[in-house]
C-alpha cells in the first residue's frame, strides 16, 4: 500500500494504545477460552443448538474482533507524526471496498441461515404427542405451575376466586380440576419428556427463565404464549424472573426438578396433590 | 469578534446574566451541553450506587443510611430504590445526556459554523428547544425526590408495569413525572430536528455541495431525520399512556388483571402496543445517539491523522443505510416477547444487514488510519478510542440479533455490555473527543492536554474493565436490572466478577472529575489560543476567528472550494488545505 513521504514514527502514545488493545485482545481470548465464568450446565436439546449458534457466532466475531483490534494498534503504533513527513494521499479503493463489503454480507447471511435453522427448532416445530403440558403463571412475584393430573384435563380457573392460596382462582367444584396440582415456584418435569408451557401473566410482564435449559419467553398479561422443549438432564435446577416486574424482581425465583424417570415425577405428583 | 470572548476574565455570574437567553446558536449549543454535564453527573452518581448494590448486596452502609434514611433504610439499599436508580440512570443517559450533548449541544454549536452560516435557521425556534429541554430536565431530576419513590419501570417503562399505578412504588407520581419529562423532551427535540434539518440543507455557503459536507454534517442532518421521524412515535405512546392511566383508556392493559389490592378496572389492551411502539421510536433513538458520534469521529480522526477519510461516499451512503434501515430493525428487542416467531426471522435479517453499513465504517475508519501520520492529541486519543468501542459492542451486537442465541441472552448483562459500549461508551469518546476538539472554538483556550491524556488512559482502561467481563456475566445467565445477584445460586459462583467490575467502576467514576475539573478550569484558565486554526484543519468553523463573534464571520462568509479532508495532498505547501482555498492558487 503506497505510504507518505517517509516511515513515520514509533510514538510512545501510538505504542502505549496498541500495548493496550493487545491487553484487550489477551485478556478477552482468555475469559473466552479459558472460560473462568460460562454457561450454566446445558439441561435441554434446544440448548444444545442454541450453545452451537453462539459458538458458531463467536469464532466470526471472535476472529473479526481480534482482526480489527489488532490491525488499529498495528497502525497506531506505526504510523506516528514524524516532522514534516506527510500522510499518504489516497481514500478510495473501490474494489476493497466491494470486497469487504460482499464479504462482510456474506459472512452474516451464513449466519442468519444458521441461525434460523436453530430458531425454527425451536419454535416452528410440532410439539410431539407424549408431551407433559404444564400451565405456568407469573405474578408479582411467583411462579404458579398448574398440573391438569392424571385425567390430563386442565380445571376451569375464575378470577373471583383468586385468593392468597388459590393463587390462580382454580374452581374446585369445576370435575376436571379435581385432580389438578398447584404448585407455588416448585416446577418437576421428566428428563427426555418433551415439556409444553402455557405461559401466561396475572399483573406485569414476567419472563420465564430457566437458564440451564436455554429457555426464555415473556409472560405477557393478556396473552396465552405455548413454548415447548426437552429436559435431557435430570437435576435440580433454578427458574428466574428476566424481565422486570417491580420492586421483588430479583426474588421471582422458583426451583426445577427434572425427575430422573416419569415414576419419580408420578410420586411427586401424587404426594403433592395428596397434601393440597 | 465584537464580543465574542464570552468567557475570558468575566466573573461566572456576568457571563450567564449576558447569555442566559441569547438566541445565538453557540450559546445555545453551550447551554445544552453544561446542561447535559450536570445531567451526566448525576445519572454518573446513579451509577456508583447500582455497582455499589452489585458489588455488595446485603453489606450494611450506615453512611449512606444517615444520608438517605428511606433509600437505606435499615442500612440495606432497598430494592425498589436501585431499581429506580437503574430506571433514572437509563433515562437520563440516554435522552438527558447523550441525546441532548450529541444533537443539542455538538450540533447547534456546529451546524451553522461548519456550513457557513451566520446562525440557524429559526433562532428563536432553536432557543425555545433549548428552554424545553430544560424544564424536561427539571421534571425528570424532581422525580427522584417523590415521597412515594422515583419510577421503577426501567428506560423503556414496559406497559403495564408503567399504566398501572399499584404495581410498584414509584408508579404513581414519579411515572407521571418521567412521561411528562419525555414528553417534554421530544417536542424539544422535534424543535432541535426541524432546526437542523432546514439549516444544513438550505443555508450552506457557496460552494458546499452536500457532497462536499464534513461527516459531522451529514450525521447531525440524517439524525435530524431521524428524529423528526421517530420522536412522534414516542410522544403518541407517551400520550397513550397518559391516557390509560388517568383517563380509564386501555391501549395497554388487558382484561383480566389483579393486583394485590384486587382486579384492575381495565380491558381491551395490549402490551405488545407499548413496546412495539416503544422501540419503533426506540431503536432510531440508538442510532440518533451513535450517528453524530460516528460523524464527529470521523473528521476528527482524519484531522489528527493528517490523512482524508478513507472512502467519504461510502461513509455517506453507510449512514444513510443504517438509518434507512433502523426503522425496521426495532423487532430485535422483541425476540421473546411473545411477537409471533415469524416476525423473529424477518428481524433477524433486516438487524444483520444492518451490521454491513456498519462494518463498512469500521473498514473505513482502519483505512483512514492505515498509512496516517497520526497527531496524538486528547481529542485524536479520544476519537481512535471511539473506534475500538464501537467495534467491541457492535460485535457483540451479532449475538442478539441472532434470534436463536439471543433466546438465551437477552435480558442478561450480555445485553448491557453491548449497548453501554456500543451507544454510550462509543458516543462518550467522539464527545470528548469533540470537546477536546472545539474546546478552543468554544472559549478561545485550550484544555489542559496533560489532564486530557491522564484522563484518556484511564477512561479507557477504565471502561473496558467495567464492560467487557459483562458479557461474561450476561453469559452465565445474570439478569439486568437485578437487585442482587447472590439470591441465586447459579449466579453466585461470578460474584467476584461484580466485585471487580465495581471497583473498576469507581476508578472510572473518579477519573471522570479529571474531565471535569480540566473543562471547569480551562474555560477561565486555560492556555489562550493564539491561532485562528490550531488543530491546521480544513472546515470552515476554523476560516473565522476563534472563539467565533456573534454572525459568526466578521466580513463576507466563506466560499468552498473541495470537500473537507484534503489533508497531505501532494506537491502543496501545508499538508492541510482548507475549505475555502481556492484550487491551484493553493499557497493557502
Amino acid at each position: 500500500m503506497a505510504d507518505g513521504t517517509g516511515p513515520g514514527r514509533v510514538t510512545p502514545s501510538g505504542v502505549a494504545l496498541a500495548a493496550l488493545l493487545l491487553i484487550l485482545i489477551v485478556a478477552s481470548l482468555w475469559l473466552f477460552i479459558a472460560k473462568p465464568y460460562w454457561w450454566t450446565p446445558v439441561a435441554s436439546q434446544q440448548g444444545a443448538d442454541i450453545d452451537f449458534i453462539f459458538t458458531a457466532v463467536l469464532w466470526v466475531t471472535g476472529i473479526a474482533f481480534v482482526g480489527v483490534q489488532g490491525m488499529l494498534g498495528y497502525f497506531i503504533a506505526r504510523y506516528g507524526a514524524k516532522g514534516t513527513e506527510r500522510a499518504s494521499y489516497w481514500h478510495d479503493n473501490p474494489k476493497a471496498e466491494a470486497i469487504l463489503l460482499i464479504g462482510t454480507a456474506a459472512i452474516l447471511t451464513v449466519l442468519v441461515f444458521m441461525g434460523q435453522r436453530v430458531w425454527a427448532s425451536v419454535y416452528f416445530s410440532d410439539v410431539p404427542e407424549n408431551a407433559l403440558t404444564i400451565q405456568v403463571t407469573g405474578e408479582q412475584f411467583a411462579w404458579n405451575f398448574h398440573y391438569a393430573g392424571p385425567d390430563g384435563a386442565f380445571g376451569r380457573q375464575r378470577i373471583e376466586l383468586i385468593s392468597p392460596t388459590n393463587t390462580i382462582g382454580l374452581d374446585r367444584t369445576d370435575p376436571a380440576a379435581k385432580d389438578d396440582l398447584l404448585s407455588i415456584n416448585q416446577m418437576h418435569m421428566v428428563a427426555n419428556r418433551p415439556v409444553r408451557v402455557r405461559l401466561r401473566s396475572k399483573d406485569v410482564i414476567h419472563s420465564f427463565f430457566l437458564p440451564n435449559l436455554r429457555v426464555k419467553q415473556d409472560a405477557v398479561p393478556g396473552m396465552g404464549i405455548e413454548i415447548w422443549f426437552t429436559p435431557n438432564l435430570a437435576g435440580d435446577y433454578e427458574i428466574a424472573c428476566a424481565e422486570l416486574c417491580g420492586l421483588g424482581h430479583y426474588r421471582m425465583k422458583a426451583f426445577l426438578t427434572v425427575d430422573a424417570s416419569q415414576d419419580v415425577f408420578d410420586t411427586w405428583l401424587r404426594e403433592q396433590t395428596a397434601q393440597q | 469578534m465584537q464580543d465574542g470572548n464570552h468567557s475570558e476574565h468575566h466573573p461566572k455570574l456576568g457571563f450567564w446574566r449576558k447569555y442566559v437567553f441569547s438566541t445565538d446558536h453557540k450559546i445555545i449549543g453551550l447551554q445544552y451541553m453544561i446542561t447535559a454535564m450536570a445531567m451526566a453527573i448525576i445519572g454518573g452518581l446513579l451509577s456508583m450506587l447500582m455497582r455499589l448494590q452489585l458489588a455488595w448486596p446485603t453489606s450494611l452502609s450506615p453512611t449512606l443510611a444517615r444520608l438517605m434514611p428511606v433509600a437505606f433504610s435499615g442500612g440495606v439499599m432497598a430494592p425498589e430504590f436501585y431499581i429506580s436508580m437503574v430506571t433514572m440512570h437509563g433515562t437520563i443517559m440516554v435522552f438527558f445526556l447523550f441525546t441532548a450533548v450529541l444533537t443539542g449541544g455538538f450540533g447547534n454549536f456546529l451546524i451553522p459554523l461548519q456550513i457557513g452560516a451566520r446562525d440557524m435557521a429559526f433562532p428563536f425556534l432553536n432557543a425555545l428547544s433549548y428552554w424545553i429541554f430544560l424544564l424536561s430536565c427539571i421534571v425528570i431530576f424532581s422525580a427522584l425526590f417523590v415521597t412515594s419513590g422515583a419510577p421503577l419501570g426501567g428506560w423503556t417503562a414496559y406497559a403495564p408495569l408503567s399504566a398501572v399505578p399499584e404495581f410498584g412504588p414509584g408508579q404513581d407520581l414519579g411515572m407521571t413525572l418521567w412521561i411528562t419529562a419525555l414528553g417534554l423532551f421530544t417536542v424539544s427535540g422535534l424543535m432541535g430536528g426541524l432546526n437542523y434539518v432546514t439549516t444544513i440543507l438550505t443555508m450552506r455557503t457557496k460552494g458546499l455541495s452536500m457532497m462536499r459536507l464534513p461527516l459531522t454534517q451529514w450525521s447531525l442532518l440524517i439524525t435530524a431525520v431521524l428524529g423528526l421521524l421517530a420522536f412522534p412515535v414516542l410522544l403518541a405512546a407517551a400520550i397513550l399512556l397518559v391516557f390509560d392511566r388517568t383517563g380509564g383508556t386501555s391501549f395497554f392493559v388487558p382484561a383480566g388483571l389483579v393486583t394485590q389490592a384486587g382486579p384492575v378496572m381495565h380491558a381491551g389492551g395490549h402490551p405488545l402496543l407499548w413496546q412495539h411502539l416503544f422501540w419503533f421510536f426506540g431503536h432510531p433513538e440508538v442510532y440518533i445517539v451513535i450517528l453524530p458520534a460516528m460523524g464527529m469521529a470521523s473528521d476528527i480522526l482524519s484531522t489528527f491523522c493528517r490523512k482524508p477519510i478513507f472512502s467519504y461516499r461510502m461513509m455517506v451512503y453507510s449512514m444513510v443505510a443504517i438509518a434507512v434501515l433502523s426503522f425496521v430493525v426495532w423487532g430485535h428487542h422483541m425476540f421473546v416477547s411473545g411477537m409471533s416467531p415469524f416476525l423473529g426471522s424477518v428481524f433477524t435479517l433486516t438487524t444483520l444487514l444492518i451490521a454491513v453499513p456498519s462494518a463498512v465504517k469500521t473498514f473505513n475508519w482502519l483505512g483512514t488510519v492505515w498509512g496516517a501520520r497520526i497527531r496524538f492529541t486528547s481529542a485524536a486519543l479520544f476519537s481512535i478510542g471511539f473506534v475500538s468501542m464501537f467495534v467491541s459492542g457492535g460485535l457483540s451486537g451479532i449475538f442478539l440479533g441472532t434470534s436463536a442465541s439471543d433466546i438465551q441472552l437477552q435480558d442478561t448483562y450480555f445485553v448491557v455490555a453491548h449497548f453501554h459500549l456500543v451507544m454510550a461508551i462509543a458516543p462518550l469518546f467522539a464527545a470528548f473527543a469533540g470537546l477536546y476538539f472545539w474546546f478552543p472554538k468554544m472559549f478561545g483556550r485550550f484544555m489542559n492536554e496533560t489532564l486530557g491524556k491522564a484522563h484518556f488512559w484511564l477512561t479507557f482502561v477504565g471502561v473496558y474493565a467495567v464492560f467487557f467481563p459483562m458479557h461474561i456475566l450476561g453469559i452465565g445467565g445474570q439478569m439486568r436490572r437485578l437487585y442482587d445477584p447472590t439470591q441465586y445460586m447459579f449466579l453466585q459462583a461470578q460474584q467476584p466478577m461484580n466485585v471487580f467490575i465495581s471497583v473498576a467502576a469507581f476508578i472510572l467514576g473518579a477519573a471522570q472529575l479529571i474531565f471535569l475539573f480540566n473543562f471547569f478550569w480551562s474555560i477561565f484558565g486555560g492556555k489562550i489560543t493564539t491561532e485562528q486554526n490550531p488543530w491546521q484543519a480544513t472546515t470552515l468553523e476554523w476560516t473565522t476567528s476563534t472563539p467565533a463573534g456573534h454572525g459568526n464571520w466578521s466580513g463576507e462568509l466563506p466560499t468552498v472550494h473541495r470537500w473537507a479532508f484534503d489533508y497531505s495532498v501532494p506537491g502543496e505547501a501545508e499538508d492541510y488545505l482548507p475549505q475555502n482555498s481556492a484550487p491551484v492558487v493553493a499557497k493557502k
